[in-house]
């Protein structure tokens, strides 16, 4: 990593907002008929907003179709949104087109989850890694096999495995190649989509470890797409729950653990198994029935009213809106839990 | 068909008198080596353990620790002249090991039946839901269709399948994750098992369907007093279901012991690394996860003494003992099993003062 240009403002501009999102929709249509009229659109990402700042950690989590794949696709823009604003360092990204995007690729980058697709099996692992410096034709200076295998000890591969091929290693050390690949460019923001949830046990902790390394030596921010809790208390600086496209509750990591304000987070939070056996008797755990509701037609009124065990009438009615009932912590619900421990008044908050 | 179910019937005449006593599951020495070109991958090797009536083991490790190939021997899903399987592995007193196939097939289901990872290449997906659970429960019962079919709904809703008498009709691909998973669960109980294997149920699920499939089968367990072995990798869900623990490492048993054991006072270096690498949400954060270095070792070149020696912060305090012989997997005391050499007093020290604190 010793090339390309440093960036000098990094350091003083530490915590300030480098990407901002403002109701950020994705509507996928779908089509019928022989003119291939829109009959209806599946949901996927429905007004988000958030913002995150440079050198933290947003994870972004919640069951299988909520929606925080897309919106990793939507900040990357490997996919249009379909209304609302992506502003990237103050410039808006949201309808950039192909071209005037390129050169921003280098900024925004992306960690896979899966290590075995994500890799091209014909080529090597010098190609591979040094892939982004010939698209994006950057200098280096000792050629870019030295930087590739920079590179590789960066993540703690052996430099030596720059002409092997991505068979030969590993899940772990697949995923390592792939964020070799990623911090090439020295990228602003990386999202990474369920950069661990594909390696074993120990792997996974190597990885994290790594990712936390590389985020304090090179300043980066991460916007980290999860679904295992305990991984995203590990790695996070604040978190966002997503239900049906929607946030749901979006709180630093210690508020959002010790005092979830929404039953949705609450109900999430009791369904982890804990390893302890002696906790085994006196768990209250809140069992959710039934599966997430079709995002092509989701519940009126609060998205998760169907599944929630406060829903009241108001709930099928009105849809709560985010409104910040602590510093720091936003909740969209009409009957948030843990309210009583707030010190301030949530005047916010609606109903 | 005729023949064949005239088998089973007398298959389970042979046996009934040997329920008497003793673990319904029973694996002794069991090896399970696939010969290659490369050499001979050694993916189970000496393993023994039992499981009676009514309790759960659960199966932890890494890929590549033997614990699914384990799974598929006592099913004898092994493809013909692809293993070798040597040991004993006794149902209820039956030897498996060696047994004809089609016997095989004629324990299956009814006195044994497997929870696949992956519902979706489980289930055939030309057939409906309802006609693959109605297959497997017409072989072991001589009842009509409409009965069986009326059986098929009554599991569907015992596992929590909405609108189960239209659901029955329904193709694979048209449930959710969760569903198919219960359909599955579905299947595999359908001639009440006296054992249920279940490898890696919950991995592929959401934590709040994870939730409610280990209930359902904590519950289902309960009603019909099943052997139940649960394979897996998260220490989560084993904390949640299982009364004993089997670590396995590189294709053998590591640690065996009481799940409040494995939890509360664990001997094994790597289940100590084990435990240092999970995140959990029951303690303090940690500023730093403890991973355990390297990965698996090759199952065809095992190092030599003890397998995990390579990845070991504790391989060189028995001078070269860990490098050279590999260690028994013997009795530490109270039916806590290990394979280690480091001494007791060391495994105390080095579990009080250096692994604990940091959990």
């Amino acid at each position: 990593m010793s090339t390309q240009t440093e960036n000098p403002t990094a350091d003083r501009r530490l915590g300030e907002d480098l990407l901002v999102v403002e109701g950020l929709q994705k509507y996928f249509p779908i089509r019928k008929g022989l003119l291939q009229k829109t009959v209806a659109n599946v949901q996927a990402v429905d007004g988000l907003t958030f913002t995150v700042k440079r050198g933290e950690t947003l994870s972004l989590v919640g069951e299988s179709g909520c929606g925080k794949t897309t919106t990793g696709r939507l900040l990357t823009r490997l996919v249009e949104p379909t209304d609302g604003t992506i502003t990237l360092e103050g410039r808006d990204i949201s309808h950039l087109s192909n071209s005037a995007m390129r050169p921003l690729r280098r900024d925004i980058q992306m960690i896979f989850q899966d290590p075995y697709g994500s890799l091209n099996p014909r080529h090597t692992v010098g190609t591979i890694v040094g892939a982004p410096f010939r698209l994006q034709k950057v200098k280096t200076p000792n050629g870019i096999k030295k930087e590739v295998q920079d590179l590789l000890e960066l993540v703690g591969l052996n430099p030596e495995h720059y002409n092997r091929y991505p068979h030969e290693f590993s899940g772990g050390q697949r995923q390592r190649i792939g964020i070799a690949r990623t911090l090439a460019l020295k990228p602003k923001l990386i999202v990474a989509d369920e950069p661990v949830s594909a390696l074993d046990v120990s792997i996974q902790a190597q990885v994290v470890n790594l990712l936390e390394d590389l985020q304090s030596e090179f300043d980066l921010t991460y916007v980290m797409i999860a679904h295992d809790l305990s991984v995203v208390r590990h790695v996070s600086d604040r978190v966002a729950v997503m239900y049906l496209g929607k946030i749901m509750e979006i709180a630093d990591r210690t508020s959002l653990y010790e005092r979830p304000m929404h039953p949705y987070t609450v109900a999430l939070l009791s369904a982890v198994p804990i390893p302890d056996t002696n906790r085994r008797e006196n768990r209250e755990r809140i069992r959710l029935q039934g599966d997430v509701p079709s995002p092509i037609n989701p519940p009126k009124g609060c998205r998760f009213h169907t599944r929630c065990w406060k829903a009241q009438d108001v709930c099928k009615t009105t849809e709560p809106p985010l409104a910040q009932l602590a510093p720091g912590h936003a909740v969209a619900c009409h009957f948030p839990e843990n309210k009583d421990s707030l010190t301030i008044d949530p005047t916010g908050a609606a109903v | 068909m005729s023949q064949s179910s005239e088998d089973s019937l007398d298959g389970r005449a042979e046996t009934r008198p040997a329920a008497s006593g003793g673990p319904f599951l029973q694996v002794r020495g069991l090896r399970v080596h696939f010969p290659t070109d490369d050499g001979v991958v050694k993916s189970v090797d000496d393993l023994s353990f039992s499981v009676e009536r009514g309790k759960t083991l659960g199966i932890v490790g890494e890929s590549g620790s033997g614990k699914s190939v384990t799974s598929l021997s006592i099913m004898g899903l092994h493809k013909p002249g692809t293993a070798d399987i040597t040991g004993e592995i006794l149902l209820d007193g039956q030897n498996l090991v060696g047994m004809n196939r089609e016997k095989v097939r004629l324990l299956r289901g009814k006195r044994m039946a497997m929870i696949f990872q992956d519902p979706l290449s489980a289930m055939h997906p030309f057939y409906t839901v309802g006609t693959q659970i109605i297959e497997a429960y017409r072989i072991h019962n001589k009842v009509t269709k409409a009965v069986a079919r009326k059986h098929a709904i009554d599991l569907l809703d015992r596992v929590g399948i909405p609108s189960p008498k239209s659901r029955v009709d329904d193709y694979p691909h048209q449930f959710s994750g969760g569903m198919r998973q219960r359909a599955m669960i579905a299947m595999a109980l359908s001639c009440d098992p006296e054992l249920l294997i279940a490898d890696e149920p919950t991995t592929a699920l959401d934590v709040t369907v994870q939730a409610q499939i280990l209930d359902l089968i904590r519950d289902l367990q309960q009603e019909f007093n099943s052997a139940v072995v649960i394979i897996t990798h998260d220490l989560g869900v084993v904390a949640e279901l299982a009364d004993d623990i089997m670590v396995m490492y590189a294709g053998r048993a590591v640690e065996y012991s009481t799940a409040a054991d494995i939890f509360n006072s664990p001997q094994h270096p790597y289940t100590w690394g084990l435990l240092g690498s999970m995140p959990r949400l029951d303690r303090e954060r940690t500023e730093r996860l403890q991973p355990i270095k390297g990965t698996p070792p090759s199952l065809i070149n095992v190092p030599t003494g003890c397998p995990f020696n390579p990845r070991c912060a504790y391989a060189g305090l028995n001078s070269d003992l860990s490098f050279t012989v590999r260690p028994e997997f013997r009795d530490v005391g109270g039916g806590h099993h290990i394979a280690c050499h480091l001494s007791a007093e060391e495994r105390t020290r080095i579990w009080d003062t250096e692994i604990k604190p940091k959990l």
